[in-house]
């Protein structure tokens, strides 16, 4: 069975402040200007595709966990959604989704939102254009850690 | 911007920067480099901390909270916090008067002996001003009754503040339709934390226009104060040459770095530098002598009246240190990083504090009082002389950048070297801009910031004016900047300046960027341009003149309440990065727009030095259009 090494975002619940610098620094990565001040005032105000939650006393920021079997790429009946096994992310194809969200009622971990603006649901891509993910450098603790892994490639 | 990614413009900055990665010790901008990213709702200002209902945070995109706990939204939490900045800046400014102000008091009672009238015009000017009656009285006499007057203000709770009447009727008027003519020193700063307090004020258009109120009472207050009390128990600056830059530290020489803002130990300090004994001591330990050198705005103090070279701006304190050649720094208040008791172990350096309100844990305080102060200095000197023995001469490397300058022109001086001793004007300033050949006049005032490369903001924006005929005056680091670029030097800046700007200058014989002071010394720029509407031909307000201010590399509170007053008082300025506001649209549109309305000034944020220059140069042309005079001599 081939292994492939993958990264994944992992959190550290007992580092996360619930400062919120990783929404603000995602909605910047994702906008059209990369910076924050210019981000508030495009068109199509950009919105953090990650969340910190609270539960109990801990905190913990949340976003797609990017499953290798993901529900929502079985229960996406547009095929927006597909498993990319050589970078281990769910891609979202925005031409061809519907938004009938689906995807937003089966994630087991209330990942994804959406975006009744847009009619398309929100969810974390990893910034998979860049080195990596814009969170990842703005948690001021240390609470988001990308931790490579081992997965299976044979599923 | 291809200079974007560098620290420091300046030489010497750069050499020292390497020597701190060598030497493997932390500076600014290592420790700004570890704080990247910054909070987004900080910078927006959207964050608060007042009540322990929260900490409360306004989502700025619209998704989540976008009321506190209370019910405030980012209008209210926005005001709220930069009222708050507004205060502390104000607070630091009338603090330092004060302590002026008590100085002048214990001199004038014969308390302090080590201090004198030096200024008994000034002391007569400011006396009038302050309704004293002056004939036939003594000057110790009447500093003491002026003394007291100032420090009356401080804690006056009604009606004006006495200088506010030295602004131009139009200006005063505005300021009284509106009602935010500041009743007391004190009183305006208590009243931005009374109103900020959980659920007080929450109209945010209501909590700015007290914030102008504080600012006014700050600039034409406790700035003003500190200003004109130490001109007269100083002496007021004149024209005088010097040198700038880490090259001023000499290898032969015990150094000693004055760090801060107020004058009146260093001025002592510098006299008590001369003492035979302590150069005795100096030369038997093989020092050539003591090399006195400031830091900040305590050296434009003591640049402006007393020649003292500078060392450096507000991102050269620690570099200073890294040189290994400084035997003694000594500070007082404000500006002075937290970081320097760790990088002075780092070297042989002794950190002294000196004012009970600044105090730095592990350090040595030796407290500062006026009734003792040559006492005080020798003492502090004599430690440095001593820890001349502990000096690793291997590990001394000074950066041999000096540059020459002229500084220390004031708001009285300037019209008596263009006028002539006996017949003081304006009207060659004031006919040069209705003629044409100046376009108007640009105070480039404010800190540095790592932000921005050290200052690329300040020279850039300065050669960008005079190139476009607006003569420039600078204080604080901003003048610190500008005379390490030269532009301080007539012969250098005058290769940068416009046409008409160099026949104006050349004519009358100034300069064209004078250096007019510390940060407390912006001051003399509200008296400059009271005294050119006075002048005449240029409109009835201060908010009529083509003139413009900046501060492009701001990073503290006292820039916020100085961008204030100037705005307050009708000038446009720009601030590079933007100030903690634009989490809220209304107030962002408050203060860069509707303000102009108000009281003739307002902001605009720009950090690019050659854009916000260009848009004073805009501002400057919109007045001269409104007030119809002629076009630019030599476009």
């Amino acid at each position: 069975m081939p292994h492939k090494k993958i990264k994944r975002l992992y959190y550290d619940v007992s580092k996360c402040l619930a400062c919120r610098s990783c929404e603000i620094a995602c909605a910047v990565a994702h906008s059209q200007s990369k910076d924050l001040f210019k981000a508030l005032k495009e068109e199509k105000v950009p919105l953090p595709r990650k969340k910190v939650y609270k539960s109990g006393d801990k905190n913990f920021p949340l976003s797609c966990r990017h499953c290798q079997d993901a529900p929502c790429v079985d229960a996406c009946m547009a095929n927006a959604l597909v498993y990319d096994k050589e970078k281990g992310i769910v891609l979202h194809d925005e031409s061809r989704c519907v938004g009938c969200w689906m995807c937003v009622m089966v994630c087991p971990y209330g990942a994804i939102r959406p975006n009744l603006k847009t009619k398309i649901p929100i969810r974390c891509d990893k910034c998979k254009d860049e080195q990596e993910p814009a969170c990842l450098a703005a948690c001021p603790t240390g609470a988001i850690i990308l931790q490579d892994v081992e997965e299976d490639q044979g599923a | 911007m291809d200079k974007m990614n560098i620290k420091s413009v300046d030489a010497a900055s750069q050499k020292m920067i390497e020597k701190a990665k060598v030497d493997n010790v932390e500076i600014v901008w290592d420790r700004y480099d570890i704080m990247q990213p910054q909070c987004g709702f900080g910078q927006l200002g959207i964050c608060c901390r007042i009540c322990n209902m929260g900490p409360c945070r306004i989502d700025p995109f619209g998704e989540g909270a976008q009321k506190g706990v209370c019910g405030a939204n980012a209008d209210t939490i926005v005001a709220r916090n930069l009222l708050r900045m507004i205060a502390t800046g104000a607070a630091a400014h009338s603090d330092h008067g004060r302590d002026i102000a008590e100085a002048l008091l214990l001199a004038s009672e014969g308390k302090a002996h080590d201090y004198s009238i030096s200024n008994p015009d000034k002391l007569r000017e400011i006396a009038l001003i302050y309704g004293i009656k002056v004939e036939g009285r003594a000057d110790l006499e009447l500093a003491r009754e002026v003394a007291l007057r100032a420090l009356a203000e401080f804690g006056q709770q009604a009606e004006e503040l006495r200088f506010v009447s030295r602004a131009p009727e139009k200006t005063q008027e505005t300021w009284r339709r509106l009602g935010i003519v500041p009743r007391g020193i004190d009183r305006e700063v208590v009243e931005c934390l009374h109103r900020t307090h959980m659920g007080v004020d929450n109209d945010y258009k209501n909590i700015i226009l007290h914030g102008l109120r504080t600012a006014l009472s700050d600039g034409w207050g406790g700035s003003m104060i500190a200003t004109e009390l130490s001109d007269i128990l100083l002496g007021s600056p004149q024209p005088i040459r010097s040198k700038v830059n880490l090259g001023v530290l000499k290898e032969d020489y015990v150094n000693v770095v004055v760090h801060g803002h107020e004058p009146t130990l260093s001025e002592v300090v510098v006299q008590a530098s001369q003492d035979p004994e302590l150069l005795k001591l100096a030369r038997e330990k093989g020092a050539q002598g003591i090399n006195i050198v400031g830091m900040c705005c305590t050296a434009n103090e003591i640049l402006m009246r007393k020649g003292i070279h500078v060392a450096g701006n507000f991102l050269q304190q620690e570099l200073a240190i890294l040189t290994g050649a400084v035997e003694l720094m000594m500070v007082d208040v404000q500006c002075i990083m937290p970081a320097l008791a760790g990088l002075a172990s780092c070297f042989h350096t002794e950190l002294i504090t000196t004012s009970p309100k600044a105090k730095f844990p592990g350090v040595t305080h030796i407290e500062f009082s006026p009734q003792r102060a040559l006492e005080i200095s020798k003492s502090i000197l004599k430690r440095a002389v001593d820890n001349f023995d502990n000096r690793n001469k291997a590990r001394v490397s000074i950066p041999e950048e000096t540059m020459d300058l002229i500084a220390g022109f004031t708001a009285e001086d300037i019209p008596k070297i263009i006028g002539g001793r006996y017949r003081s004007t304006w009207k060659p300033v004031n006919d040069g801009i209705i003629s044409g050949r100046l376009r108007g006049i640009a105070g480039v005032v404010g800190c540095n910031n790592p932000n921005i490369p050290h200052d690329l903001g300040h020279t850039t924006m300065v050669k960008e004016l005079l190139r476009n005929d607006v003569l420039v005056v600078v204080t604080g680091c901003s003048a610190i900047a500008n005379a390490k670029a030269g532009l301080l030097a007539p012969e250098s800046a005058f290769e940068s300046a416009g046409r008409g700007l160099r026949e104006i200058c050349e004519a009358v014989g100034i300069p064209p960027v004078l250096h007019v002071g510390s940060c407390v010394d912006n001051s003399r720029i509200l008296i400059a341009c009271s005294k050119i509407v006075e002048e005449g031909g240029l409109g009835k307000g201060i908010s009529d003149l083509p003139v413009a201010g900046a501060a492009p590399e701001w990073m503290s509170e006292k820039a916020v309440s100085i961008g204030f007053y100037f705005v307050a008082s009708g000038v446009f300025t720009v601030f590079g990065t933007p100030q903690p506001v634009l989490g809220s649209q209304n107030v962002t549109d408050f203060i860069t727009d509707e303000l102009e309305e108000i009281v003739g000034g307002k902001f605009a944020f720009e950090a690019d030095p050659i854009k916000a220059a260009q848009l004073m140069i805009k501002h400057i042309d919109k007045k001269r259009k409104e007030l119809r005079l002629n076009p630019m001599m030599y476009q």
